[in-house]
């Protein structure tokens, strides 16, 4: 990588090009040669041994920097080769510093390499400098934001210099808060301390409030310190309204999941009137078909998904089918019967997924391209998983309005959740309106499954949490109303979250259940009840 | 069990029609067996023939109040067509209100020996005994919190539901969520219940200990003695004319309705009843069960308690009782020889029931007598022409 920012220099001056390409050449030997000098040195002249080999450029500088600082680095003596010491499962072992590879030695045959504080502070401006000048602008910025914390004189001057020629923005501004974070703690003048305090304000990450908090205690210089406090209260005022966006986000995205689960619900209850117990075990069902789906493809995770989605939605929504024309026919009209064989069938499928996979929980991979998250700033994240979550929820959400409304299985799902007689009578076919409508609602429940697997360990009881959860949305959002079902999903979601930090987790989801009760008596029908006649 | 309901099946299924007219002698039946089972237990020798083990009695009493639990669930259900899917809520929040009690009773013969705290708030690090605690040591106080917490909680929610008039489905998952709710609620420490170990450890009840023979057939028999006396006076209510108006309420609310009932005050009563019922089942079960924890409110409790009454026959009452007797009975079996196979066998039964017997055993053998002398007469009115 040292090379690389070598390249940069090239651009710069073109009679840096032969130089490079001679210093490349001959690196071999110089840095072996000088990296030998270092073992017999005096202390006093290491200082020039490392300052030429730091002339080299050799990409192993920053490990044998580091160990050396850290007082890591050894010698064999037998031979004079440097080595890393570095401790393996407790164990230290060696290692070879020019190769990499680990080498056998005791103790005997080896010694330190001498180091003091004079030699530590050169090395450290070296280690900074070396890191500041990596060719990824990202690691540029990761560097200069690990000098927060330990930033002192030498480090903050070499990127003083640096800032001169820095072309990327983001690290540009990192390096004028460390710097005016330095302005602001060692400055001599007062005047460019305020500023340098008034500059921080821009920033929101921790060593910046530490040193603000420290700034605003100290008693030598009170105008200083009451400018602190006043730019201490900036940040923690931006603090807290991102505390809030991040609840939001959380909020949402639980919501998601609460949609996912609830609208293939609120398909076969708006249609049909029942309520299917056994949807909780169509989402485990979804999420045990990702776990197998993983075990045939296991060299591809990351497609994986693309394959689980479409299975999930064949294997719930042929289970639901299968379910409607086996039990759920018979029992029309019948409501509190259907719900009771549904429950039926909901333990036995629990049972089954236990005796097949075992009752212990299957842990489902997340994709590569999911997993890990955005950073917005330095107190806003953004894990990736959820927010695709999120994206998909929404997205099933419209595909499924877009079958309902645009489709002719939509045309008659509609038509028989209306008028179930009229639509008979126009000679729609109620039988079959039914089984596809329970196929479609398992079906989603199934691709609910998907979702979850990437945020909870996949188990029988997965789904048996969900079907009051889904059952609350439903009713809450107006029975017979996929709108109603995307706002009361994000409501409750954002609801629990809210009062999540305030009541604790359980006592939230509480909460939320009293007043779901509570809501019912005041609209029974929820929030957007289905109008005219069709509405009883 | 099976031998009891076939010995009955001749007396008991011939007025089926009527609903809970064969009380009498179901009651008179609970009264000879549970006097055969403590005599057996108390006065003969292990090795004589007509020695009654002690862990019999234990079971045999925690089947009287599933009974007794199946029972509330059919006085809401069979009569009023309110399928509450949280019933197990009321037992188990009686069966608090007696653990409570137990609890106080223990003193100082805890763990840590405090004679006031029990052990977990102990562990918990409490200074004092939460307010709500205060009197639990007074057994008849403690019964009647036992009975009026979820008598109370009963009324509320019932008063809530059926002024708004919730039904159906939509009332079946609220009181699921009830339980539910409850369940999260008692599984917190902060609550101050034992979070999810519950009660347990308990030592005596009214000075008798709790280990001993003598207690645990007093026990058995006060709850033979309870179901017998909520049996008949349920056969009481519904013969009543408050029993006849929640028929009719369970046929068509409406038409009730506009005839100028308040439907839902019959309801809201109906259903505190039914709590109550329950309640006191809860607070017989601890003491022989030895332990109540937030276990017993899952939803899947009070949804098992359904199929009981699905089983045996809703709005018979009896047929309540025995579904719960013979399920139970097969539940204890089955598990005992294939673990795993009796949620498949309860997940069948479910369907099974639901789709071929919508009125339970009762039902059958009813509709298969009618069958008999539908028959008869076709046949005689043949011969006739």
């Amino acid at each position: 990588m040292f090379r690389h920012a070598m390249n940069i220099r090239i651009i710069k001056t073109l009679s840096a090009l032969l130089l490079a390409l001679s210093i490349s050449w001959v690196q071999a030997d110089t840095f072996a040669d000088l990296s030998a000098e270092l073992t017999t040195v005096k202390l006093s002249k290491t200082k020039a041994v490392l300052e030429q080999l730091t002339e080299t450029k050799d990409p192993r500088l920053l490990v044998m920097f580091e160990a050396m600082v850290e007082g890591n680095l050894y010698y064999q003596e037998s031979t004079s080769e440097l080595l890393v010491t570095e401790s393996i499962k407790g164990v230290d072992q060696y290692r070879r510093l020019s190769s990499g590879e680990l080498i056998d030695l005791s103790k005997d045959e080896t010694a330190k390499v001498k180091v003091n504080n004079a030699l530590r502070i050169y090395l450290r401006a070296e280690i900074a400098r070396i890191q500041l000048t990596s060719e990824d602008a990202d690691e540029r910025k990761e560097a200069v934001e690990a000098l927060y914390k330990k930033m002192d004189k030498s480090t903050v001057a070499t990127v003083a210099e640096l800032r001169a020629s820095e072309t990327d923005a983001g690290v540009r501004s990192a390096m004028d808060i460390l710097m005016a974070m330095d302005m602001a703690k060692n400055g001599v003048d007062l005047s460019q301390r305020i500023e340098a305090v008034q500059f921080l304000t821009s920033s929101l990450e921790p060593p910046v409030r530490n040193l603000l908090i420290e700034l605003a205690d100290q008693v030598e210089e009170p105008k200083l310190a009451i400018e602190a406090g006043v730019a201490l209260n900036v940040i923690e005022g931006k603090i807290s309204f991102f505390n809030k966006v991040d609840t939001i986000f959380f909020g949402l995205s639980l919501g998601s999941v609460l949609l996912l689960a609830s609208i293939g619900l609120a398909i076969t209850f708006g249609v049909m009137g029942v309520i299917n117990m056994a949807h909780g075990e169509m989402i485990m069902l979804g999420a045990y078909t990702t776990y197998v789906v993983q075990l045939l493809m296991p060299n591809y995770i990351d497609a994986s998904i693309w394959v689980a989605i479409p299975a999930a939605f064949l294997v719930s929504g042929l289970m639901g089918v299968l379910i409607e024309r086996s039990v759920i026919q018979f029992l029309h009209g019948r409501p509190l019967e259907t719900l009771l064989a549904t429950f039926g069938i909901s333990l036995i499928l629990q049972q089954l997924v236990r005796t097949v996979f075992s009752p212990l929980n299957r842990q489902v991979d997340t994709p590569s391209w999911m997993s890990g998250s955005i950073e917005l700033n330095p107190v806003l994240f953004v894990t990736l998983n959820r927010f695709y979550i999120f994206i998909f929820a929404l997205t099933v959400f419209a595909a499924l309005v877009l079958i309902l409304n645009k489709t002719s299985l939509g045309l008659n799902v509609r038509a028989v959740s209306q008028n179930r007689n009229m639509a008979k009578a126009m000679g729609i076919k109620t039988a079959k309106v039914d089984a596809m409508t329970f196929g479609l609602g398992s079906g989603i429940a199934g691709i609910a499954g998907v979702a979850l697997s990437q945020l909870t360990n996949v188990g029988p009881n997965l789904g048996q949490g969900y079907i009051i959860d889904s059952f609350m949305v439903v009713v809450f959002g107006g029975v017979g109303n996929l709108f109603g079902t995307l706002v009361a999903a994000f409501t409750l979601g954002i609801a629990n979250k809210v009062f999540e930090p305030i009541t604790g987790a359980v006592l939230a989801s509480i909460l939320v259940l009293v007043f779901i009760i509570l809501f019912i008596q005041k609209r029974p029908k929820g929030l957007f009840p289905q109008k005219g006649r069709a509405a009883e | 069990m099976t031998i009891m309901s076939s010995l009955l099946s001749n007396q008991l299924f011939k007025r089926s029609g009527e609903p809970g007219a064969v009380v009498a002698p179901f009651v008179g039946l609970l009264i000879i067996v549970t006097l055969f089972a403590s005599v057996g237990n108390l006065a003969f020798s292990e090795t004589s023939i007509f020695y009654v083990s002690t862990y019999t009695i234990t079971l045999l009493g925690k089947y009287l109040c599933y009974a007794m639990l199946a029972l509330a669930v059919d006085i809401v259900w069979g009569y009023c067509g309110i399928l509450s899917l949280g019933h197990a809520a009321f037992f188990a929040l009686g069966g608090y209100g007696m653990g409570m009690y137990l609890m106080r009773q223990i003193g100082d013969r805890g763990v840590y020996g405090n004679p006031l705290l029990p052990d977990f708030m102990v562990f918990l690090n409490w200074q004092e005994l939460p307010w709500y605690w205060q009197g639990f040591d007074n057994f008849g106080f403690a019964m009647l919190m036992a009975l009026a917490v979820p008598g109370l909680l009963a009324f509320v929610f019932g008063w809530l539901a059926f002024r708004s008039r919730v039904t159906g489905v939509y009332l079946s998952i609220m009181t699921q969520a009830l339980t539910y709710a409850l369940m999260l609620a008692f599984f917190r420490n902060e609550m101050g219940f034992g979070g999810n170990n519950g009660l347990t450890d308990f030592k005596d009840i009214l000075g008798f200990n709790l280990q001993s023979d003598t207690t645990r057939v007093a026990l058995l028999a006060t709850t033979a003695f309870m179901l017998s006396v909520t049996l008949l006076l349920s056969q009481a209510i519904m013969k009543s004319r408050f029993g006849k108006v929640i028929i009719a309420v369970r046929d068509t609310e409406s038409r009730s309705r506009f005839l100028g009932y308040r439907t839902e005050r019959y309801k809201v009563w109906l259903f505190v009843y039914s709590a109550v019922i329950a309640a006191i089942a809860g607070a017989l079960y601890v003491p022989q069960i030895g332990i109540i924890n937030p276990g017993e409110f899952t939803p899947i409790n009070s949804i098992e308690v359904v199929i009981w009454v699905a089983i045996g026959g809703r709005g018979t009452l009896i047929g309540a009782v025995l579904g719960a007797l013979l399920v139970n009975y097969a539940k204890t079996r089955l598990t005992a020889i294939f673990p795993e196979a009796w949620l498949f066998a309860l997940g069948a039964l479910f369907v099974l029931v639901t789709l071929f017997l919508p009125k339970g055993l009762f039902g059958l053998f009813g509709s298969l007598k009618n069958k008999l002398v539908s028959s008869k007469t076709s046949s005689t009115a043949e011969e006739v022409a």
